[in-house]
């Protein structure tokens, strides 16, 4: 893989990166209000939810992203301990964040939803539950990658984490298949769609403007991180020379 | 090159053990796991009675009497299998309706029929403008 290998020099990857982030960001932000106004205005509202189904145009991106965030932290987690590119740990560090925030979106938008629909903000059904459980997770990962940093670590604990962590993915997508929950069902397929394609469409907007901005924030916590291990490296160079001077 | 392999080797075997472990917790949570009993678990396993437990299922078209008092409701909810009588004393969730998925709080009665405290409605996965459920939409069972 010649290509994954060019992409794993931190300069070669900063030089296609830094053009690429604004262009999602932008691309994402542009699909995003496309979708939000269709999903707001030109779309019918649901005969039995009414104007709440409006949700569903945040809340299953949100969800998505949730869950490819940590499949990402997963996969770069793993790139990192076998491989051992530095730019793999670097990307996991740099999704985490924004994939906990979509967490905890998901979490904060079906709960508005399941209020006036199934008339509850919250009960400890399998689909909620493991899904508040990725949403820790998230938490944890950000914090042992900070203890690791601390302790001069290599990353390898957090990476082993990582991987450990994605045990969670096929619960949350599979248990309200094989569990009783309040949770409905599968609703949006690749070929197949329980939802009416007049509701349906903004869907495909959002979901596409959501991935473009998180995949650009990425990219930007990426440089960011990049950045600053560029500058601590200068940092100690310069503490050295004053202390060769002194 | 031959340490990369045996890292390759054992990332992938980690893989496997996590998707093994997925398994694992779905299958054996199975039980616990279930946020409510279906009629036809009852039918199947016995009454849990004396405690608090959630009946899941749909309710029977035709089977929503509202009593006299204007709060309290009965009802039948069935999953295919079996059928369990509800009595409910309180206000229903707007989505609360026939032939619609149902969970019910409260407590099973020695005599099979069940007490409720509290009702959510289950939706199903169907999303669709009111002029297309002009021919009034149900939803056949909880499990898709």
């Amino acid at each position: 893989m010649p290509s994954l290998h060019a992409l794993a020099n931190p300069a070669r990857f900063l030089k296609i990166a830094r053009p690429l982030t604004p262009l999602l960001f932008w691309a994402g932000v542009l699909l995003l209000g496309y979708g939000v106004w269709g999903g707001l205005t030109q779309t019918p509202a649901d005969y039995l939810q009414g104007e709440t189904v409006r949700i569903l145009y945040i809340h299953v991106p949100t969800a998505w992203l949730g869950m490819s965030g940590w499949s990402g932290i997963a996969v770069s987690s793993l790139v990192f301990l076998i491989w051992r590119h530095p730019l793999a740990m670097i990307a996991a560090r740099a999704i985490a964040l924004p994939g906990a925030v979509f967490a905890a979106l998901c979490l904060a938008t079906g709960s508005i939803w399941g209020r006036p629909t199934w008339g509850t903000w919250w009960q400890w059904d399998g689909r909620l539950t493991s899904m508040l459980l990725l949403f820790f997770v998230y938490l944890g990962f950000m914090a042992l990658v900070r203890a690791d940093d601390d302790r001069g670590g290599d990353g390898r604990i957090p990476a082993i984490y990582g991987i450990a962590g994605s045990v969670l993915l096929p619960i949350i997508r599979y248990s309200v298949v094989w569990w009783n929950t309040l949770h409905q069902g599968q609703s949006i397929g690749i070929t197949k769609s329980s939802i009416d394609p007049s509701i349906l469409w903004p869907l495909w907007f959002t979901l596409g403007g959501f991935t473009l901005l998180f995949a650009g924030i990425v990219l930007m916590r990426m440089r960011t991180i990049l950045a600053r291990t560029k500058a601590e490296a200068r940092m100690r160079r310069m503490a050295n020379v004053v202390e060769v001077m002194a | 090159m031959k340490a990369k392999h045996q890292r390759l080797t054992l990332g992938l075997l980690a893989v496997a053990a996590v998707g093994g472990a997925s398994v694992l917790a779905l299958s054996a949570l199975k039980d616990q796991a279930a946020f409510f009993y279906a009629p036809g678990d009852v039918k199947k396993d016995g009454l849990p009675l004396g405690k608090a437990v959630r009946l899941g299922g749909m309710v029977e078209g035709g089977s929503i009497q509202r009593l006299a008092d204007g709060v309290s409701m009965r009802f039948v909810v069935t999953d295919g299998l079996a059928t369990v009588p509800v009595a409910f004393r309180g206000i229903a969730p707007d989505l609360f309706r026939e032939k619609s998925g149902v969970v019910a709080e409260g407590s099973f009665n020695p005599d099979g029929s069940f007490t409720a405290t509290n009702l959510l409605a289950k939706h199903d996965e169907k999303y669709m403008p009111p002029e297309m459920a002009g021919k009034m939409h149900e939803t056949k069972t909880l499990k898709q």
